[in-house]
């Protein structure tokens, strides 16, 4: 595991304890190229490189077409629900902060679609992507975030708080590295009880900074409990770049130091993302301990809805935009003939519909009367849900 | 709830822990976690000889990691556990703060009734024995101004004994305050003693004034009424048990008996617990005050070491018995 | 001096500036000192101002309208007929009627003033201070000067006094949540209670005292309330500050002054038989009553006791110089003032008459003027034509003595050895025990007997 890589596969599942094996980090145009080619050739579903045509290979292919065809839809789901959650912010119809995951659908995609319904997601407030994927309804979300009771957590929450108990969604943390005492705790519950569950963890490159971060890594290493740490490492805590608040950039890097298996992965390939997440998560499930998972992703919008973008260059910008992780895929399925135009098209229509359904869901669903303000601050009887 | 009844004489330290024993039989979601409960017994012995009992993965030894070990309390109740979360002292309990304050407070709210958070966390609290400044806290108050926590202090054996097992019923987080002082409190526990995490308790009867207290200045406040009654001063005493929610009825039931009110309260005086009382006071029974309500706080300065500054800094029965006095004799 | 200047007066230590509303005169005219010459408004009341100085009207310095300092000149007095201007201190000595030729029409009964009329004296509206510095220092504190008793010169309120009492924190009784409540639910005045509790607080068991002690008459607190006169229930504010600040007064005598109480029944037959004989010789105007002979007879036995008449002042009594009968008068509206008749004991049987009448109907006009709200040194209070036998009265302090009058009865009368009916009048005196012991007062009150004895003495 030493020296250097060039198979983008080898590359995404280099422990980051072997130095020199990063992904070059993609802030210039040759770079990205370079990245790019390197990445087709690593792709296993490219074709003319892997396997002949035989009857076998087609069904292999229709299943693939069709896994892709899912990871693409709910890549671009996330993408169109926040697209519109921006129109709608700008309407003043979502207020308070919105954080936007548009560019990192990826990671969401490629993590999630890894789990099963038994384990759990423990998320931040960049989380819209998270909570659709899991499979909370649009209807749900966008309730929420125009404050109605038929949100999933009857508008107390807002964008940042998205919470559901059948889906085992433990809610957007909106306390850097809040989130991850409580993926631990969740997984200590598991392990003491003998369940083979994941408890996924998601958090940013800020948290790294946090001591709970530390606490955290160290804890469930040293108790072996079964959570998989997800560091969406965008590069930018708000507004201060990774290099600005950090001695020592590698992420993965430093979460081996606390004795976990632990490597960085191109968080714009959702492909990359779902086989290092699908090996990741079924070692911490049959007893390999705590993964951590560092996913290089970028996000293109601001830091919550509107910032003034004074901390990083428009080029920056437009160069991880070449990188677009729905593009990337469409682009490949295309290649493969495994998309058309009309298939994209229909998906499109589809989610669109989705989406303005759970607009007018929104706009007409009931608020929740002011004389409930101080339901659920204890619990009564009734609503008690321990389980 | 069936506890187990001794006769013999039994300290504060060992009510805790056979209420820590007992709830760890009666329920297997029950386990301890914190610094040093396991090995060690415990940092003031209260766990002391439950690893041998329970074992390793029911007494759990964690890291000098308060956040993460609370976290993980909060995370393995969300789970369905019952954890017992023990942080040594309140002082080190700000270093949880978030995950106290910012998780198990709100998450029930905040996924509008979805999760609630049945977590236990057991702290030592207060001055009194030459800690100095920064293991000499009494931030209960604090904490008592949070809503979705509920916040006890129990100052009596059959308190001690008695209280662990219905917080952990509560499907929402409890805190526990163990006054530092009322480790080697011992007595025989009363089978009979009503033991609930919602009253306040009338400690001694009296009608002359009220004395408002909790926690490690009950046996102080009971031996100024102690006092007040050789002089002829008639005082209740009310022990409030349970900071939060604060047990308003049974406060002004006895300020409309006596008329005076004293707040006896280890914490310093600005913003804490004895203001809210003071002020629930003046909201609720007004017009049935003769008399200023009289405080008695710690002195507001960081508890120092030396004990004749320590004793100064903290109430003492004499300061509570003047307290009273000026409420009565009208002095103030 | 040779060119006194009328200046605008302070009438009361709490004012700072006045509305000239009137002048009476016009120049050219004489003035003789005491003469009141223009109408002053000041916040509290239209005040009838007067000259202290003799002579003739040079200039009026001032239109109505025109709101002054005090102390700015208004109109310069010329030295015609020579005399200076006495001390503002010391009584008018001339026994004259107090009104000008008419300069403006008419000089009487003039309009209404706007102003109901002044509460007591001393005490209520006009607090002396011994400095403007005294009444800011006051208003910083929150310090109601009303319930401020002056340790300085003449009564005068000092930074000290101020201070004190902003230490005591009097400007409203401390009363406790509690007793209030209970004062309220057993109908106590809180006005009427003396805490027990630090710095004298009203508490429940004060409140409960009261509440006990109710169901029995307070003679001396009875009197005073009676004084106050049967009104109704003061409806507008003037009329409730007036009643807080008899309540504040009263109660602050109560709570200061030992008082002793003396009384003594006098054979009036003498003097109504005179009085009688002496009306039948005057026009039915300048008739004379009863109550102005027992006026007459009191300021001539405080002339003549004088242990009596004046004021305690620092621990130690100060006699007054010449004999200021305060007159307890019962207003329409409710309350009562305390003017004083100046130099009492030097006016004769019909000034003394006309004085009071003039008096009276001022007082109930509103219309006193400033130094006769002050001056008082001794009061009488006559309740006789309510139908009341006797009054013991509560003394004004910083007085010494109060006579209370009751009415003339008839009643059987035992005279050298003789049964008869006599029509009798019951005098009570109510005295400070600090100034004076009973064989003072009863010697005052003998005196007032033998006088009432030899009317035409009178």
């Amino acid at each position: 595991m030493t020296g250097k890589r060039t198979s983008r596969t080898d590359e995404a599942t280099t422990r980051a304890g072997a130095r020199g094996t990063r992904a070059p980090a993609p802030t210039t145009a040759g770079k990205g190229t370079g990245r790019r080619q390197s990445r087709s050739r690593s792709d296993p579903g490219t074709a003319g490189t892997v396997g002949p045509a035989t009857g076998a290979t087609e069904a292999t292919d229709a299943t693939e077409a069709k896994h892709r065809a899912d990871l693409l839809r709910e890549m671009l789901r996330i993408r169109r629900f926040e697209e519109r959650c921006v129109e709608l912010y700008s309407a003043a119809e979502i207020r308070g902060f919105m954080h936007l995951y548009i560019g990192e659908e990826a990671v969401a995609v490629g993590v999630l679609r890894t789990l099963t319904p038994q384990d759990a997601v423990v998320s931040t407030y960049r989380e819209h992507g998270h909570a659709l994927v899991r499979g909370m309804p649009a209807e749900s979300i966008m309730a929420e975030m125009y404050g109605r009771v038929t949100g999933c957590s009857r508008g107390r929450g807002g964008s940042m708080h998205l919470f559901d108990a059948g889906l085992r969604f433990y809610g957007g943390n909106a306390i850097v590295g809040g989130g991850l005492p409580l993926a631990v705790g969740l997984a200590l519950a598991d392990r003491m009880r003998g369940e083979n569950r994941v408890t996924a963890c998601f958090f940013g490159d800020g948290a790294v900074a946090e001591g709970e971060f530390h606490e955290c890594l160290n804890l469930a290493a040293l108790w072996q409990l079964p959570v998989l740490f997800v560091c969406e490492n965008n590069l930018y805590a708000m507004g201060t770049a990774l290099a600005r608040a950090h001695a020592q950039t590698d992420l993965a890097l430093r979460a081996s130091s606390y004795g976990l298996a632990s490597w960085a992965v191109d968080g714009m390939d959702v492909l990359a993302v779902e086989q290092a997440a699908a090996r990741a998560a079924e070692a911490v499930r049959w007893g390999g301990g705590p993964h951590f998972l560092e996913l290089r992703t970028y996000r293109y919008r601001a830091h919550s809805m509107y910032d003034p973008d004074r901390y990083r260059d428009k080029a920056e910008i437009e160069a991880w935009k070449a990188h677009d992780p729905i593009n990337a895929l469409a682009d490949r399925m295309r290649a493969a003939r495994q998309l058309t135009d009309d298939d994209l098209a229909a998906m499109e229509k589809e989610i669109a519909e989705e989406i303005d359904r759970a607009i007018a869901a929104a706009t007409a669903a009931p608020l929740e009367p002011a004389e409930d303000l101080t339901r659920f601050v204890y619990s009564t009887p009734a609503e008690a849900r321990s389980s | 709830m069936t506890t187990a009844v001794r006769s013999e004489e039994i300290s504060y330290r060992e009510a805790m822990r056979a209420a820590i024993a007992e709830a760890l039989r009666r329920d297997d979601r029950v386990f301890l976690m914190g610094e040093d409960v396991g090995r060690y017994g415990g940092c003031f012995a209260v766990s002391l000889g439950l690893l041998e009992e329970f074992g390793p993965e029911r007494i759990r030894d964690t890291p000098l990691s308060e956040s993460a070990f609370v976290g993980a309390g909060i995370g393995a109740a969300l789970a369905g556990m019952r954890p017992i979360v023990e942080i040594m002292t309140v002082n080190f309990s700000l270093l949880a703060l978030d995950q106290i304050i910012n998780n198990a407070a709100t998450i029930l709210h905040m996924s509008g009734g979805q999760f609630n958070v049945p977590l236990v966390i057991r702290m030592t609290t207060g001055a009194g024995r030459q800690l100095a400044a920064q293991h000499s806290h009494s931030l209960e108050g604090w904490y008592a101004h949070i809503p979705g926590l509920r916040i006890l202090a129990p100052a009596t054996l059959d308190d001690a004994r008695g209280m662990l097992w219905p917080a952990l019923e509560d499907p929402d987080p409890v805190l526990i305050f163990e006054h530092g002082t009322l480790y080697n409190t011992s007595g025989v526990l009363d089978p009979d003693a009503p033991v609930d995490i919602v009253h306040a308790a009338v400690r001694r009867q009296g009608a002359d004034v009220t004395l408002v207290t909790y926690g490690g200045l009950l046996p102080k406040t009971l031996a100024a009424a102690e006092q007040l009654d050789e002089a002829g001063v008639r005082a209740e005493v009310i022990d409030l048990r349970v900071l939060r929610p604060l047990d308003d009825q049974t406060i002004m039931a006895s300020v409309r008996r006596t008329h005076r009110a004293v707040v006896v309260d280890e914490a310093w005086r600005s913003g804490g617990i004895s203001a809210e009382v003071s002020a629930r006071i003046t909201e609720q029974a007004f017009y049935d005050l003769d008399a200023p309500v009289e405080r008695v706080c710690g002195a507001e300065v960081p508890t120092p070491y030396a004990k004749h500054l320590e004793d100064a800094a903290i109430p003492q029965p004499a300061d509570i018995v003047a307290a009273a006095r000026r409420t009565v004799d009208g002095d103030a | 001096m040779a060119m006194p200047e009328f200046r605008m007066p302070s009438l009361g230590a709490d004012m700072d500036a006045g509305t000239l509303q009137e002048w009476l005169v016009k120049p050219g005219d004489e003035v003789r000192h005491g003469d009141i010459i223009a109408v002053v408004e000041t916040d509290k009341a239209a005040i009838e101002v007067e000259c202290f100085a003799d002579g003739v009207v040079e200039n009026l310095l001032a239109e109505p309208g025109q709101r002054l300092p005090v102390g700015a000149p208004l109109a310069v007095i010329g030295a015609a007929a020579a005399a200076m201007a006495p001390s503002a201190e010391s009584p008018a000595p001339a026994v004259r009627p107090s009104r000008l030729p008419p300069p403006t029409p008419p000089p009487t009964p003039r309009p209404a003033p706007p102003r109901p009329p002044q509460p007591p004296p001393s005490a209520v509206e006009e607090p002396h201070v011994s400095s403007p510095l005294v009444r800011h220092l006051a208003a910083e504190k929150g310090v109601d000067l009303t319930s401020v008793r002056g340790t300085g010169k003449s009564g005068a309120i000092t930074r000290a006094d101020v201070e004190d009492a902003a230490r005591r924190a009097t400007t409203r009784p401390r009363v406790s949540p509690l007793a209030r409540r209970l004062a309220a639910e057993l109908g106590v005045e809180l006005h009427e209670i003396a805490g027990t509790g630090a710095h004298g607080t009203i508490r429940a068991e004060d409140v409960r005292h009261a509440a006990e002690g109710a169901a029995k008459p307070r003679p001396a607190e009875r009197a005073a309330g009676a004084r106050a006169a049967a009104a109704p229930a003061p409806r507008i504010d003037r009329q409730a500050a007036m009643r807080q600040a008899i309540a504040r007064l009263m109660a602050r005598s109560k709570r200061e002054i030992p008082h002793y109480y003396l009384s003594t029944t006098i054979d009036m037959a003498a003097a109504l038989a005179w009085l009688r004989a002496r009306n039948r010789e005057l026009p039915v105007s300048g008739r004379l009553v009863g109550a102005a002979l027992l006026l007459r007879a009191t300021a001539l036995a405080a002339r003549d006791v004088p242990e009596l008449n004046g004021y305690w002042v620092d621990d130690a009594f100060a006699p007054a110089d010449a004999v200021h009968l305060g007159l307890a008068i019962s207003l329409r509206g409710g309350g009562l003032v305390t003017p004083a008749l100046h130099d009492a004991a030097n006016l004769s049987l019909s000034e003394l008459m006309g004085r009071m009448r003039d008096l009276v109907g001022r007082a109930r006009a509103g219309r006193l003027r400033g130094s006769e709200l002050t001056d008082a040194t001794i009061t009488v209070t006559n309740l006789g034509d309510q139908g009341i036998e006797s009054v013991t009265g509560v003394i004004f302090p910083p007085q010494v003595a109060l006579v209370g009058f009751g009415k003339v009865i008839e009643r059987p009368w035992a005279v050298n050895g003789l049964l008869g009916v006599r029509p009798v009048v019951t005098a009570t005196l109510s005295a400070d025990h600090r100034a004076t012991d009973g064989y003072t007062g009863a010697r005052f009150l003998e005196l007032i007997t033998r006088l009432l004895q030899e009317p035409e003495e009178l």
